[in-house]
């Protein structure tokens, strides 16, 4: 590692576009081939009509099947791994509370490529081994925690692995260890600074913080330069998703001109979800990702449904690894609230375990000063009682297995029969008020 | 001795109330009492009217939020500390007194009250010879 360079991996970081295009086809030709390893591909091909020698070119990437989510959770809990699973060495899971949870198996190599990932976006930001990194992120499944652990480790970082929550402690940690890098979704860090000014603690004066990174959770540019501005450092956008192994996947650089996705390890394409073609660079559509350097579990033409548009292949920080533009949305109906992915349908499972309720509801997403909140209407089927506290207790029933199934805590609020809008055949339950895609 | 309240559902919104009170004067049903307490995102409204049953079946077909609720309906003379007799009974026999509101009637005092337990409610007010009003003395 040389300190003064602006690159942890030079030799994959400063690539021009037609090296990378000749490492990818050299790596997707190896991916491939090693994908026949895995029941599910194998029988993908097939059905497909395709072999791994047909893949010559790039643009042949065109003739392998979409990957979905459905066929993880088809393939639960290891169908997909192209490795034994004795030499296997993690795993995360979703909750799976749509259906069958999905299952991301590692490799040690997985392992070992996903901490230099990291290490490379926190290196990009200017963070070096003098560095403290505190990971105010979630742990456990979460692949924030963990994935950012290993990453700032691996850069050499002093780690700290303080977890979500615990305001206090998280301050007393910052300025007892000189914590100089945070990483937390971006209403945490607004959390922590009023928090901060409650206990007169001023992060330019009491603090050695000089860059923060968020991620995890929808915000717009404004929300950016707001925390910028209130905790008086850089905040840097990172972009990750458990299927892709976590964090690590795309990163800003220090011109913040959009996330650089690191085309060593993903090929990209952005489709039109409706007709699953490929759009004109710059518009917006899907983010469909190859991996290219998964060894238990590569995925081929993954659909993320996450909406976003490429913005360039130059930048002044030298690197030619393709720009997302921050990302504008999703092509299927999952909300992303305070880091956590909630898909309608887990609240209507809820909801309709309630004798007392209509089927009717209504999801409201708002932002309230720095903070992303949820409110879930609900239409009262019969009036069962005509007493208050019976109804405040209902109120607070369904508070509390909502919170039990999405980990939030929404504000639930009961409503009269037939008030809410019920719109011809699909009706719609999700409302999103907050300024996080602009 | 206990008589068919309405409890209606009703959202702190404008128009909710207007909705109710229109169905229910279209169809001639008279309110004689009615209370909503003030509270940040839904009501209840207690209704005591001269046609409850009928009153029920309209608000239930416009699907409105409604129930009949059976609530003690005592009357009492129109002076100081009548009231205050009847619940100092209650108290005694560990009657717990969840609403109450009153009204005139044909120049009688009408006390409503939701109590639990009911049925112990109903003892006193027989062994005490306490008046009270039904249904049919309303309409």
């Amino acid at each position: 590692m040389d300190n003064n360079s602006e690159y942890l991996h030079p030799e994959f970081e400063t690539l021009s576009v037609s090296e990378i295009r000749d490492l990818q086809l050299k790596r997707l030709k190896d991916t491939v081939k090693h994908c026949m390893n895995s029941e599910f591909y194998r029988k993908r091909f097939q059905e497909a009509g395709i072999t791994p020698d047909d893949i010559k070119t790039l643009d042949d990437l065109k003739k392998i099947p979409f990957t979905t989510k459905q066929d993880l959770r088809d393939t639960y809990p290891f169908g997909m791994a192209s490795i034994p699973l004795k030499d296997c060495v993690r795993l995360h899971s979703s909750s799976g509370t749509t259906g069958n949870p999905t299952v991301i198996l590692h490799s040690q190599k997985d392992l070992d490529e996903w901490a230099n990932a990291v290490a490379r976006c926190l290196w990009m930001v200017g963070l070096r081994p003098e560095d403290v990194f505190q990971n105010s992120s979630g742990y456990g499944m979460f692949t924030g925690g963990l994935g950012f652990q290993y990453g700032a480790e691996r850069l050499g970082m002093l780690t700290v692995p303080a977890a979500a929550g615990n305001s206090l402690r998280q301050i007393k940690f910052i300025t007892d260890f000189g914590t100089t890098a945070i990483h937390a979704i971006p209403s945490y860090v607004t959390r922590l600074k009023e928090v901060m000014d409650q206990q007169g603690v001023d992060p330019q004066r009491d603090t050695k913080l000089k860059t923060l990174v968020i991620g995890a959770e929808p915000h717009s540019e404004e929300q950016r330069k707001r925390i910028e501005k209130m905790m008086g450092v850089k905040a840097y956008n990172s972009f990750g998703m458990s299927e892709m192994c976590g964090p690590g996947v795309a990163f800003e650089c220090k011109e913040q001109n959009g996330l650089h996705i690191w085309e060593d390890y993903y090929i990209v394409e952005i489709v039109d979800p409706e007709t699953l073609e490929p759009v004109p660079e710059g518009e917006i559509g899907e983010m469909v990702l190859t991996t290219l350097n998964r060894e238990a579990m590569p995925l081929l033409r993954y659909r993320t449904r996450d909406l976003t548009r490429i913005l360039g292949h130059d930048c002044p920080c030298g690197r030619h690894h393709v720009r997302l533009d921050r990302m504008k949305g999703r092509s299927d109906d999952m909300i992303v609230l305070r880091g956590v992915n909630i898909f309608p349908i887990q609240i209507e499972k809820i909801l309709m375990q309630f004798k007392e309720l209509s089927t009717n509801y209504l999801i409201t997403l708002t932002t309230d000063g720095d903070n992303d909140n949820m409110t879930v209407e609900v239409e009262l089927e019969e009036l069962f009682t005509d007493d208050y506290s019976r109804l405040e207790k209902l109120t607070k029933d369904i508070t509390r297995a909502l919170k039990d199934e999405i980990l939030l805590t929404p504000r639930v609020k009961l409503v009269a029969k037939g008030t809410l809008p019920v719109s011809e055949g699909k009706a719609v339950r999700v409302v999103d008020k907050r300024k996080v895609y602009e | 001795m206990t008589i068919n309240q309405l409890s209606i559902f009703i959202e702190n919104k404008s128009g909710a109330l207007i909705k109710v009170l229109d169905l229910l004067s279209k169809e001639g049903v008279q309110i004689i009492a009615s209370t909503i307490a003030d509270t940040s995102e839904f009501g209840i409204y207690r209704v005591i009217c001269n046609k409850p049953t009928k009153a029920y079946n309209i608000l239930k077909n416009n699907n409105i939020n409604v129930q009949l609720t059976d609530v003690l309906a005592v009357e009492i003379e129109d002076e100081p500390g009548k009231a205050a007799h009847v619940i100092d009974l209650f108290t005694q026999a560990g009657v717990n007194v969840a609403y109450m509101y009153s009204f005139l009637f044909k120049g009688k005092g009408v006390l409503i009250l939701k109590v639990n337990p009911l049925e112990k409610a109903k003892e006193i007010i027989m062994l005490e010879k306490i008046s009270f009003v039904t249904t049919e003395d309303l309409k």
